[in-house]
């Protein structure tokens, strides 16, 4: 048993807690729903649990490190973040539906993680350019501003179906709470993503200048993490325009969160510093 | 007169296509949109890689439109340019309004907007609106910082207010991005970004600038005293690190090690650990090094670790003779292959002919010789030479306070906003129609919930009989 075997495990527990939800929303019952909050908290648990096991047994082995290295120990800890935010969220505005469209997200981020068979999952101990403390700093408040950003883009999707819907016919869509809750939901995630992206992308670039020497250097990763600045920047303004709320901005958000997923995946297609993170 | 009246209306249009919203939200789209181009084309390459790349037509059209490098380029720095003076504009446009929001002094309160409100409360309380008024005031005031009570066309009413001052964050984060994109300005104006490659026991005061690749002299002599680099057990690099000694003049002022992620940082100019490499060598650059061999018996199967040096006779094990090591070759032609570094190497041995013999090092190479012994080269003492980036940018400073006043600005306009509250006490015969009423800048769902429980807690109050 080790940390990877743990989070492996800890995969197939927010499996269980999005099909809990996704029962409790489909069937309209409340036992599930309960029991799906008290699965996700033992999945954080385990989550947790098993980053801290794993930074531990890189002290083990002799070159200590926060577990934020490489793309394994950052999903990870994206689906720890998701999560958590989701959690609070869910406790915030005592709404569980919203969990059949969040934790299954933490869920895929774990499951990519542990399953994919070209996943490197080994400890090994960090190259010179890692070896700073603004890795930690940098990294946390990035996957925080995504995991805001993943929830948005829930929440988005249930705005979309619900304004489909415009007769309330779909029973499906019953419990969903009402447009402009969600509406001011989306908001909300994003304000909180968009703070912890640009407090990211801001100790990416001072951690660049301490070690380059340029804070700005455009390179994709850090391009890409602009266009997603830049995009969720028109979400926040595009509210202050007449015939902007509602419907245009649920897709605004819906295509930042994709900009967040080629920042975080597809930019390793793409040449540059950033190649680590593969 | 009358042209006055044409320019002023100029500018007032001017004014007026600045100040929208619209604008703003088309131009972070257009910036989002055009830098995909530079993460899609590689910024920054020779000329002839890219007609290599992308033919003679789309060389030419891209190169036409700056593509090779964008973000540089007179369309994207206009974007930039017409986004600043969009920000400075809407920012100046809406200022005076919201100044005067902030210091009116006393705060200005319309309660017929409170009573619009679709979301106010309502209650009826079994006391007259002066008995409630007296014990509502405490409570208010010590929940906001601001209360005060007026006589309305209907009753009494008690207004208050706090955090009137979070309408200027928004302000805040705008003054944040100008001190960006000014600071990234004055720092490519007035800074620098060069590289040198210094090798071991020398020194230089001559840099070569990307960008242009011209030469740069700087105003004092850097000298690399030795570089290092060491691995992990798997072979990945764990540090680099060079000694360095900064002169002025030929007088030593400051000696320290740089590593990757600490940088030295003198007069305004940091130097960073960038590459590294090895010295091209010959047979007389290498005289006298230290050189660590491995022979492998053939007989016996028995392996010998011996120290050697660069040019110098030493024993073969098992009484096979002497053995020197004579030359050094920085691309060996075996046999008509081109096979990189190798030691030259001969055998003495106690009968016969010397032989020659080639070394590759760190290889098993001269196994596939056959002879009575293997021998290989484990460790050789090798001279480097440092990479350095040597940059300037007195733009930094700007940029950095750029940074921590946009975390300022995030953290008041998103999570706290400017809140009213009016609580309005109508005599309706015995008893009183209480409206509690709030509105907010920001987070209109927390303020709902707040009036409601506002509401729910003075309709439990029972004002003490005098």
């Amino acid at each position: 048993m080790n940390s990877s075997v743990l989070l492996s495990i800890v995969t197939f527990v927010y499996c269980l807690a999005a099909v809990l939800y996704i029962i409790a929303w489909v069937f309209k019952k409340k036992l599930p729903g309960k029991v799906a909050t008290g699965v996700t908290m033992i999945a954080v648990a385990g989550n947790l649990a098993g980053f801290i096991w794993r930074w531990s047994e890189s002290h083990k082995m002799g070159f200590g490190y926060v577990p934020l290295s490489n793309l394994y120990e950052s999903l990870v800890f994206f689906s720890l973040t998701i999560a958590v935010v989701y959690l609070v969220v869910e406790h915030t505005y005592k709404n569980r539906v919203i969990g059949a469209f969040a934790t299954p997200l933490a869920f895929l981020a774990m499951a990519y993680a542990s399953l994919s068979p070209n996943m490197n999952n080994q400890i090994r101990p960090l190259i010179p350019a890692l070896k700073s403390d603004w890795l930690t700093a940098h990294v946390i408040t990035c996957f925080l501003g995504y995991s805001g950003f993943a929830i948005a883009f829930g929440i988005s999707l249930m705005y979309l179906f619900k304004q489909r819907d415009t007769q309330g016919k779909s029973r499906l869509l019953l419990h969903f709470p009402e447009a402009n809750l969600l509406d001011e939901l989306t908001h909300q995630m994003i304000m909180f993503g968009f703070l912890f992206l640009s407090v990211g992308i801001i100790t990416g670039a001072v951690w660049a200048n301490s070690a380059w020497g340029t804070y700005w250097s455009w390179d994709p990763k850090e391009t890409w993490s602009l266009i997603t600045w830049f995009i969720y920047a028109t979400f926040l303004h595009a509210r202050l325009m007449r015939g902007w709320h509602g419907n245009r901005l649920a897709y605004l958000s819906v295509i930042g969160f994709a900009a967040v997923l080629f920042t975080y995946f597809g930019v390793n297609l793409l040449p540059g510093l950033h190649s680590y993170g593969k | 007169m009358e042209r006055e009246d044409i320019s002023s209306n100029y500018f007032e249009k001017l004014w007026k296509f600045f100040t929208s919203v619209r604008l703003t939200v088309v131009l972070l789209l257009s910036l989002a949109a055009t830098s995909v181009i530079g993460t899609v084309i590689p910024q920054n390459e020779s000329n002839s890689a890219y007609f290599q790349e992308y033919g003679e037509v789309l060389y030419r059209i891209f190169y036409g439109f700056g593509f090779f490098d964008m973000y540089h380029s007179w369309w994207f720095q206009a974007m930039l340019i017409i986004l600043t003076v969009n920000i400075v504009v809407c920012s100046l446009d809406r200022l005076s309004a919201t100044w005067k929001i902030i210091f009116s002094n006393p705060p200005k309160f319309n309660v017929s907007r409170f009573r619009k409100l679709s979301n106010k409360e309502e209650f009826t309380a079994d006391y007259s609106p002066e008995q409630l008024k007296d014990s509502y005031k405490p409570v208010i005031s010590k929940a906001f910082g601001y209360s005060r009570v007026e006589e309305t066309d209907e009753g009494v009413c008690i207004f208050a207010e706090k955090g009137r001052w979070t309408r200027l964050g928004v302000y805040i984060v705008h003054i944040s991005v100008i001190l960006l994109l000014v600071g990234g300005l004055f720092g490519s104006i007035f800074g620098f970004e060069g590289f040198v490659n210094i090798p071991e026991g020398s020194a230089t005061d001559h840099i070569r600038l990307r960008k242009t690749s011209q030469i740069k002299a700087l105003d004092f002599t850097i000298q690399c005293d030795k570089f290092n680099v060491s691995f992990y057990d798997s072979g990945a690099p764990r540090e680099y690190r060079s000694g360095l000694t900064i002169l002025e003049g030929d007088k030593p002022v400051l000696t320290r090690d740089i590593i990757v992620n600490d940088p030295l940082r003198y007069k305004g100019i940091n130097i960073f650990q960038s590459s590294y490499g090895t010295m091209p060598e010959n047979a007389d650059s290498m005289k006298g090094r230290a050189i660590t061999l491995s022979f492998t018996s053939n007989a016996t199967g028995m392996v010998y670790i011996k120290k050697a040096v660069f040019g110098k006779k030493t024993d073969l094990p098992e009484n096979m003779g002497k053995f020197i090591i004579k030359d050094f070759d920085n691309d060996y032609n075996f046999r008509g292959h081109k096979i990189g570094k190798v030691f030259i190497g001969t055998v003495l041995p106690t009968e016969g002919e010397p032989l020659d013999i080639v070394i590759p090092p760190f290889s098993n190479f001269d196994r596939m010789r056959g002879g009575d012994f293997a021998v290989s080269v484990t460790a050789y003492e090798q001279h480097y030479y440092t990479g350095l980036q040597i940059t300037k940018d007195p733009g930094v400073l700007i940029v950095y306070s750029g940074f921590i006043m946009m975390i300022i600005g995030f953290l008041i306009t998103f999570f706290m906003s400017h809140r009213r509250v009016c609580v309005e006490m109508t005599a309706a015969g015995e008893k009183t129609t209480v409206m509690v009423a709030g509105m907010a800048t920001k987070n209109k769902m927390g303020m709902e919930i707040r009036t409601k429980k506002l509401s729910q807690r003075l309709a439990g109050i029972h004002p003490s009989p005098y």
